[in-house]
């Protein structure tokens, strides 16, 4: 497991099996966003076959973390990568239904599922 | 500045760094005004996507520019020692003086297509009850204005149940920042 992180935002990448997840803790927003950038680029760059970004340790997530997550997703889907969502709080859940991109992204309601759907 | 007298008025840089502790801030106050936990966070959200347009759009991320915050709530709030007044709505005013740009030309974007940023827009449209861009008419040719009003709801009897808000009662479920009942020169019940 490997942690990167600063101010208040600290992510953890894990590999299980065939699938790495990332793991975000704290608030996503202007500042915190591009050190979740960081380390999504820097995990897609093994081109994993599954990436799982876990959200539970996410209480709130504004448009720039979003934003952020679409670009994932469309790097994975340009490396095969199949992508998922996991273990939304409300807040966070809601601002995915408010852009409209819940039906967009794969949710799972915890990493575990993510992995063997 | 804005004509009508704010209650709250913060002035801020436009730094990042400041965002969180904005939201807190005004989130505690909506709590405190009585609004849902639900509407306490999406006003918080509204003004970060603000903020964060400002930032980015008008000041090109300069971290030195003034942006300036105000909270109105509309048809009154409870004064030390009296009853409970539950707030009416609250109008949030945030001004800067950013390059000006037409108002009409600031719009949500197309949700079908999807892709990177643009999302701020149609989130403070969508979680905010009347939205509303202006140039600031102040003679210099910068600065904007933009107003935001939350009508504030009476929680279902669930959420009331559930710990949400209640005048003079339960006070919000609250996530930090401070819960509260909102009654100034009331008892509180219920909290430590």
């Amino acid at each position: 497991m490997t942690e990167t992180g600063s101010g208040g935002l600290k992510v953890q990448t894990e590999v299980r099996g065939d699938a790495v997840v990332v793991k975000p803790q704290g608030e996503i927003d202007l500042t915190a966003s591009p050190v979740l950038r960081q380390a999504l680029k820097q995990v897609q760059t093994s081109k994993p076959q599954v990436l799982v970004v876990d959200l539970a340790g996410v209480p709130y997530m504004d448009s720039s973390g979003v934003a952020t997550l679409v670009e994932a997703m469309q790097i994975a889907r340009k490396n095969g990568t199949r992508m998922a969502l996991a273990s939304l709080q409300d807040k966070v859940r809601s601002i995915f239904e408010i852009a409209r991109l819940d039906t967009v992204f794969t949710i799972h309601p915890s990493a575990e599922a993510a992995i063997g759907s | 500045m804005t004509t009508e007298r704010p209650e709250i008025r913060i002035e801020m840089l436009s730094n990042p760094l400041y965002l969180s502790g904005v939201r807190e801030m005004v989130a505690g106050v909506a709590r405190r005004l009585l609004f849902t936990e639900e509407a306490c966070g999406q006003i918080a959200l509204a003004v970060d996507e603000a903020l964060c347009n400002v930032i980015r759009h008008g000041y090109g991320r300069d971290p030195d520019k003034p942006i300036w915050i105000n909270l109105i709530p509309l048809g009154g709030v409870a004064k030390p020692g009296e009853s409970c007044h539950p707030t009416e709505a609250l109008k949030i005013v945030i001004e800067d003086e950013a390059r000006q740009v037409d108002p009409g030309t600031i719009k949500s974007r197309n949700l079908e297509d999807v892709r990177p940023g643009g999302l701020g827009v149609h989130i403070i449209r969508a979680v905010m009850d009347e939205v509303r861009y202006e140039k600031i008419n102040n003679g210099k040719g910068r600065g904007m204005r933009l107003t935001m009003i939350k009508k504030r709801v009476d929680p279902s009897p669930e959420a009331e149940g559930a710990g949400g808000t209640e005048c003079c009662g339960g006070g919000g479920g609250g996530n930090g920042g401070g819960g509260g009942s909102g009654c100034p020169g009331g008892e509180e019940k219920g909290h430590d």
